[in-house]
């Protein structure tokens, strides 16, 4: 192929695919449809990798296409389907523009110990603990988060300040969208990460990814067996140096005609700048083998794993406990449980398969899925939680279960969620309004959609809520509607096993069809 | 460009713009609402036996016409209850055929714009949609405005509320010249009936506050606020009888048939309250807005006109 069409072809393939990307989380108003975003991610390879496990279905196996992918042409991935690569790859670009420095990489020596080391930690605390770490390195949650916590809003200011205009206009197609901040601690993980990984690709390409991210480090390793590569012509090469210096990986030593392929992402620059046309992609030829083994090499990568079980010891070592109160009042919410989102089976089931994208949290229409900061424990924060300050879960809903790319939600048809119960209701009744200020509310009862809370003979001419815990969904409605302040006079407590809630009643009424006016 | 001269230019630009939003609008708050009816026939008229837009036909004929109401080049705001994401038949929320017929009479009579909007209780998008409210209010040529932002509600006091004295309301009623109210007949699992006075509570920001201070009282309250319906429309073709306002399913509705107009919705909520088999006084706020003079609910003293198809 020629060497230009190859760099064409991955700048253009991955504009779409970060275009695409960007839009499924950013997409506010759930406009794009759940299959497609499913398509989408089918080549994510952390979810992918996770779902198949859970499943064991080649439904789920978009990383053997992935695997098959590094296998024949190398880390192929980093370039054309890793959102947060391609973005990377956007953010150099804009850094070589700022500073001339910043577009010279030039050969440097792989980070070996470090990058293997986390990679070797990433996978013994995820098979022996749980997806924390994955968690907090996948790179396609870290770009998620990303989208989440600073591009949405940023789409969705854009979206009523246009908004705002054309209501002037008296145009109502686009409509105001409340932006609705998430807890300040859960900024912190997703700010480091953006100044890190921003940092480093501003100023030194795609160094984030060839020393920290375990799936390009694990790639890269599939990739030193791969059949296609970028290789040089000896005889043309005039060493002038041009490769190197594009190259974002930093992993051309033309002195040595040598390509560090572990490191290579495939970008094609190095071919397309090679004035001498000594850069070809094709099939490999094996000259000789050098195989060492390094003892230090080895140490260094016992030992930080060693350092890491101790770190993943303490956070799988934090207490559950239920959110603490904020303000004084009269009865706090006795919670046991944080409430885990339809489709998660149980919360342990859904703190394992969880990678925290946030990709639920975006598409939640009533943006009652909140990124957890302690509800689940240390190692579930930024999973999703049900906030039912925030918002409730509408009834008629199944959003979240639908696009999981994990199946950490489980998909549900909505006759199932309808009767799968996150948790039941309990009412406060010393800080129900009713009884305190003898007047009517009922606000909760209003909101009930399975009439689970539903409002019984009290004082006088007043009625009192009353819960029927079997036929409660745990919705939250009535916790969100509830006007007692500081602390809810009903609230829902997580059930750390789903189960079926009880079908509500279908009695036909009494009251029969009138004939005449009763007035 | 300098950096500093960038940042004045902005700052200025900016400026003009928030100066312009600020301007714009709100002068319509000090002109009187016009389209109110003085010369109609009758205090109320009962439809019975047809379909939602037939009754209203004939009703609005009864009461001389969209013409008593709205006249030409007139804005006009017609807030049905889209408050639950149902589909029709369950009864939640305003049948759509009602108002999409509403809409066109509007037209008729020579209205510049109509707006549907409401505050819903669910998820406001598939609230509109779910209920075909949006669908038919757009196919008779109204516009359907979003009411699920802060943004867009405005502060209003209410002298003489006795516990409600501020609401923040939706910039529309401020905007328009006619208040064409379309609540559903439904039970209520707190005020036991949800029907023209309720249904000021999706025209209002924080319902919260209403919930938390004497709901009754809060309700009759709103209803002294200056900018009053000009024509109450009371759905009751099918009416929820209990677990409302919500309704669990079918079972829950009795198909009435029936539509009453009046231009007094303490008369009107008192009408509903005898469809739905409840004493008038049991739904507290009828006899407080009674007393404070926002209507009559004693139907008897009323000129009714009662008609069967």
């Amino acid at each position: 192929m020629s060497s230009s069409l190859l760099r064409r072809l991955r700048i253009v393939f991955s504009t779409l695919v970060f275009i695409f990307f960007v839009l499924a989380f950013v997409d506010f108003k759930s406009i794009i449809p759940s299959d497609y975003i499913n398509d989408l991610m089918f080549l994510q390879f952390i979810p992918s990798v996770i779902k198949f496990y859970d499943l064991k279905t080649l439904a789920a196996g978009g990383f053997i296409f992935i695997l098959l992918l590094t296998l024949v042409t190398g880390r192929t991935y980093c370039s054309f389907l890793c959102p947060l690569g391609i973005g990377q790859d956007l953010n150099s670009r804009f850094g070589g523009r700022i500073k001339k420095k910043f577009r010279r990489y030039g050969f440097k020596k792989p980070f070996t110990i470090l990058r293997y080391s986390i990679l070797a930690a990433t996978l013994v605390v995820t098979m022996v603990w749980g997806v924390y770490m994955i968690t907090l390195l996948d790179p396609y949650s870290i770009f998620g988060r990303f989208m989440t916590f600073f591009a949405k809003p940023v789409f969705i200011l854009l979206n009523n300040f246009i908004a705002g205009i054309l209501g002037k206009f008296d145009i109502y197609t686009l409509s105001n969208v409340p932006v609705k901040g998430f807890p300040l601690i859960v900024y912190g993980i997703p700010a480091i990460f953006f100044l890190l990984v921003g940092g480093l690709s501003l100023a030194k390409g795609r160094l984030y990814c060839n020393m920290i991210c375990p799936v390009g480090t694990f790639l890269g390793l599939i990739s030193k067996i791969s059949i296609f590569r970028i290789r040089f012509d000896e005889a043309a090469c005039t060493r002038c140096g041009r490769c190197a210096i594009r190259c974002k990986s930093s992993c051309i030593d033309f002195l040595k005609y040598d390509v560090d392929v572990s490191r290579c992402v495939n970008c094609f620059n190095c071919i397309h700048t090679c004035q001498d046309k000594a850069l070809t992609y094709g099939i490999v030829r094996f000259k000789k083998k050098e195989t060492e083994t390094d003892e230090s090499r080895r140490k260094v990568i016992v030992g930080s794993l060693l350092l890491l079980f101790g770190m993943s010891r303490v956070a799988s070592g934090q207490e559950k406990t239920a959110p603490k109160p904020k303000k004084e009042s009269t009865v706090k919410e006795d919670r046991t449980n944080p409430v885990c989102p339809p489709g998660g089976v149980s919360i342990t089931d859904f703190n394992k398969d969880c990678i925290a994208c946030s990709l639920c949290i975006n598409a939640c229409p009533n943006g009652v899925l909140q990124p957890a900061y302690k509800q689940y424990g240390l190692a579930g924060m930024m999973q999703p939680v049900m906030d039912y300050h925030k918002s409730f879960c509408t009834y008629n809903c199944t959003k979240c279960t639908e696009i999981c790319p994990t199946n950490a939600l489980h998909p549900l048809v909505l006759d199932a969620k309808k009767l799968t119960q996150i948790g039941k209701a309990k009412f406060i009744k010393d800080n129900c309004i009713v009884k305190i200020e003898k007047t009517a509310c009922g606000a909760c009862s209003e909101a009930c959609p399975t009439k689970a809370c539903h409002m019984i003979p009290y004082e006088g001419n007043l009625v009192i809520p009353e819960v029927t815990e079997d036929l409660c969904i745990g919705c939250g409605h009535c916790e969100f509607a509830c006007p007692a302040s500081p602390y809810k006079s009903i609230f829902v407590d997580g059930n750390a096993v789903h189960v079926a809630a009880k079908k509500p009643e279908n009695v036909e009424s009494e009251m029969k069809s009138p004939i005449e006016f009763p007035f | 460009m300098k950096r500093r001269d960038f940042l004045r230019s902005s700052a200025g630009g900016t400026l003009a713009a928030g100066a312009a939003f600020k301007m714009g609008g709100f002068d319509k708050l000090w002109t009187p609402s016009s389209g109110r009816a003085d010369a109609a026939r009758y205090d109320m008229v009962a439809v019975m036996g047809g379909n939602p837009d037939a009754m209203f036909d004939l009703g609005i004929q009864e009461l001389g016409g969209m013409g008593t109401f709205v006249r030409k080049g007139q804005k006009v705001l017609i807030k049905p209850n889209i408050g639950w994401d149902v589909i029709p038949e369950l009864a939640a929320n305003t049948n759509p055929l009602l108002v999409k017929r509403i809409i066109e009479h509007c037209f008729k009579a020579g209205a510049k714009e109509v707006y549907v909007f409401d505050h819903t209780c669910d998820n406001w998008v598939n609230c509109y949609k779910n209920s075909a409210i949006e669908k038919y209010a757009k196919s008779a040529g109204a516009k359907v405005v979003p009411g699920n932002s802060e943004s867009y509600y405005h502060e209003i006091e209410i002298p003489g509320g006795v516990k409600l004295r501020k609401a923040k309301v939706h910039q529309l009623l401020l905007e328009t010249d006619v208040f064409i109210n379309v609540p559903i007949l439904k039970d209520h699992s707190s005020t036991r009936m949800t029907c023209c006075l309720k249904n000021t509570m999706g025209i209002v920001w924080d319902r919260e506050y209403w919930h938390s201070n004497d709901l009754n009282q809060s309700i009759a309250d709103y209803a002294l606020y200056e900018k009053k319906p000009a024509l109450n429309v009371i759905d009751c073709y099918n009416v929820m009888v209990k677990h409302g306002p919500q309704g669990v399913s079918k079972g829950d509705v009795v198909s009435m048939k029936s539509q009453i107009l009046t231009t007094d919705w303490v008369a009107g909520d008192a009408a509903a309250a005898k469809m739905l088999g409840v004493a008038v006084e049991k739904i507290e706020y009828i006899p407080i807005a009674h007393k404070m003079g926002l209507g009559n609910m004693n139907l008897d003293s009323l000129n009714i006109k009662r008609i069967k198809m």
